[in-house]
């Protein structure tokens, strides 16, 4: 099924989303990973606005949208109606970060610890977008946020991002994975194996913002690409709570990366910030060293 | 059969008999008893269930309306506090068009903190836009329950309902109740089959967002399955009666009104106390009656109507309210007077029994004293120091 769906299109063009949204890729990516016979379950946010505007929907899989904090607990009543029905669907839920690392959280803890059959996909654009870029746990240290400006007191956001996949590795779930919409075939391949594997899976996408982040729509990829290239987004696979699978890289100065956009402009104009810029290297640095980001180059 | 039980058992029973195929609920005084009861059918074999067990009860009916979109009948339980953070998922399931059919212990809202009985929690998301049932005793509050499911799922419908009774007083009372057996139930409430859910064979979408396009119709007949529902529960209340014996079909019921010079209006097992207290005010020849409200949503504001305004010898109204609409009045009092605008029986309320007080025969004479003072819209029994 899932093969023969990477040529499918399950999540329809002519949906709302900005020319270059990272989150819109994300959901064609899934939906062809995880094939026709899905329930997706959708928390409020950008991509539930941008893909359902009554009576247009780009989902051509069973879709609901509840809520902004209830898409687990949505999921974990289908997945109980669906195994008394004798059914077999699979449950796919895609929700953003700020319906993950911050509202969602109780019914995400919930649902984890129960145990129920569904893959959790999170699509990380370190914001809140749909309300116009506001910061939320996901939101990366110095990033500028429309409630974490940079100012002349201020380097915007002061708390590094919240470890979601270590917290749901906690609950037990036994596939925990982070992925790029830079690298297409390995998030598929996580979705895939999230989707075959029994009990709550996780998969946290990385999905650049164009118009949060501040860059030019044909920027997307390149931009998630850089993001993985300086360990700003260690690229992994958790099963049963410990790291299996990791994309080592040669890695690149963080400057290379947070240069690309307008939210750490602050960081180099009007001057460059030295210290801001070594603190985030350091969280780049302990990425690496956490989990082996970095290829060793022989000795020459 | 007729079994001597505790009111949340009996319900309980009523709802296993209903063959929910998905229950989710979270514990919350009073209503625990009856979420216990159905994780004991289901964990021996008399309930074939999916039991959730959520973290809170925000959950609990979020979870319901997953099952529910997916083509389950399903269930919960909550009161006060729960039914408040529940909140927001209540308003959403009723939007959708999910008959999810949940009971009610009615309980006080804090702060301060009360466990005990008015109908602040259920009277407070009046405007949720779910089919709001008032049970009188246990007797009633069974039967309710094959009524809701009956009703919420019938298509003309298609709108979740509250199955209230009063907690404690009849969650935790052991009164005789006219069980009805499975074959009855079988008989009465068909399988659950919407009209549309999720499923892989022919996907739909369900819960988008609309623009102002749109909203404002969805609106439009959300209210409008909820006043056609009158119908249908008269439908639904016959069929049970002409089955069952007992007869639900009206969303208001009338004690001694024929002549009843004074009316209370009320809800709920004070009802019960009610009229007792006007047998003994009969028997001293004052002419008072009751016209009690079962369905509070949709509101039955036509029954009353006909009854008050062409009545010529009612001359006065109290209605009673185990809630009050903080700087205005009860909810009952206010919808009750909307639906007699242009009448001049004067309609006097009086907010009582909140956060568990006793209301005894006693209290409901007095309060007919007042009434034809002409002294009302007050809280009645209040301690004197506050005054």
């Amino acid at each position: 099924m899932a093969e023969k769906c990477k040529a499918c299109e399950l999540f329809d063009s002519g949906h709302r989303a900005c020319g270059g949204c990272g989150a819109s890729l994300a959901a064609r990516l899934v939906t062809k990973a995880a094939g026709a016979n899905t329930i997706v379950v959708s928390a409020t946010g950008c991509m539930e606005v941008f893909s359902t505007p009554y009576p247009e929907t780009a989902w051509k899989v069973p879709w609901i949208h509840s809520l902004f904090e209830n898409a687990s607990a949505v999921a974990s009543g289908i997945e109980a109606s669906l195994k008394k029905q004798g059914r077999k669907e699979k449950i796919v839920i895609m929700a953003g970060d700020g319906a993950t690392f911050d509202i969602g959280m109780i019914c995400i803890s919930g649902a984890f610890e129960r145990g129920h059959d569904f893959t959790y996909i999170c699509y990380d654009n370190e914001a809140y977008m749909n309300t116009g870029i506001q910061r939320s746990g996901a939101t990366p240290y110095d990033a500028s946020t429309t409630t974490s400006p940079a100012g002349s007191k201020s380097f915007g956001n002061q708390r590094p991002k919240k470890d979601m996949p270590a917290i749901l590795a906690a609950h037990g779930a036994p596939y925990v994975a982070t992925a790029s919409i830079a690298y297409p075939a390995d998030f598929m391949q996580k979705v895939e194996k999230a989707i075959n594997t029994p009990g709550p899976c996780y998969v946290q996408v990385h999905t650049p913002c164009c118009t949060g982040w501040g860059f030019e729509g044909e920027q997307t990829i390149a931009i998630a690409k850089l993001a993985i290239e300086t360990g700003l987004w260690p690229n992994f696979e958790m099963v049963d709570g410990k790291v299996t699978k990791v994309k080592k890289v040669v890695r690149k100065p963080v400057t290379e990366y947070l240069k690309t956009q307008k939210r750490f402009r602050h960081l180099f104009k009007p001057k460059q910030q030295d210290a801001e810029i070594a603190a985030i290297q350091a969280i780049a640095d302990r990425n690496a060293e956490k989990y082996g980001l970095d290829i060793k180059l022989k000795k020459e | 059969m007729m079994e001597i039980t505790e009111g949340s058992h009996a319900v309980a029973e009523a709802v296993r008999l209903c063959r929910p195929q998905v229950v989710s609920a979270y514990p919350i005084t009073p209503q625990t008893h009856i979420v216990e009861a159905l994780a004991d059918f289901v964990a021996n074999g008399k309930l074939d269930a999916e039991y959730i067990n959520v973290e809170n009860e925000f959950s609990a009916l979020s979870a319901c309306v997953g099952a529910s979109a997916a083509g389950s009948r399903t269930y919960s339980a909550t009161t006060s506090q729960g039914l408040a953070l529940m909140f927001e998922v209540c308003f959403n399931a009723a939007g959708m068009r999910l008959p999810i059919v949940m009971s009610i212990a009615n309980r006080a809202l804090g702060a301060p903190l009360s466990i005990w009985n008015d109908m602040q929690d259920s009277i407070s998301l009046r405007d949720a836009g779910w089919l709001q049932f008032y049970a009188e005793d246990n007797q009633e509050a069974t039967d309710l329950h094959y009524i809701a499911y009956r009703v919420s799922e019938d298509r003309k419908v298609l709108l979740p309902s509250f199955v209230c009774f009063d907690g404690f007083i009849l969650s935790h009372t052991y009164e005789p109740v006219d069980m009805l057996t499975q074959e009855d139930v079988d008989k009465y409430l068909p399988k659950f089959n919407p009209p549309e859910r999720l499923d892989a064979a022919d996907p739909v979408s369900f819960g988008m967002y609309a623009t102002p396009e749109y909203y404002l119709e969805f609106r439009y007949e959300h209210d409008k399955a909820l006043k056609d529902a009158r119908e249908v529960i008269a439908k639904a209340g016959k069929e049970f009666a002409a089955l069952f014996g007992r007869d639900y079909s009206a969303m208001v019921e009338g004690y001694k009104l024929e002549d009843a010079e004074t009316v209370i209006v009320a809800m709920g097992s004070i009802c019960g106390t009610i009229k007792d207290s006007i047998d003994e005010m009969r028997a001293e020849g004052k002419k008072v009656g009751l016209l009690r409200i079962r369905v509070f949503r949709p509101f039955p504001s036509e029954d009353i109507t006909k009854f008050i305004k062409s009545a010529t010898h009612v001359k006065r109204i109290a209605v009673l309210d185990k809630n009050i609409s903080l700087g205005a009045k009860g909810a009952t009092a206010i919808e009750v007077k909307d639906a007699l605008y242009g009448s001049t029986v004067p309609v006097w309320n009086y907010i009582l029994g909140l956060g568990g007080r006793d209301v005894r025969k006693k209290d409901i004479k007095e309060i007919v004293v007042l009434a034809e003072k002409g002294q009302g819209d007050q809280f009645y029994g209040l301690r004197k120091e506050v005054l």
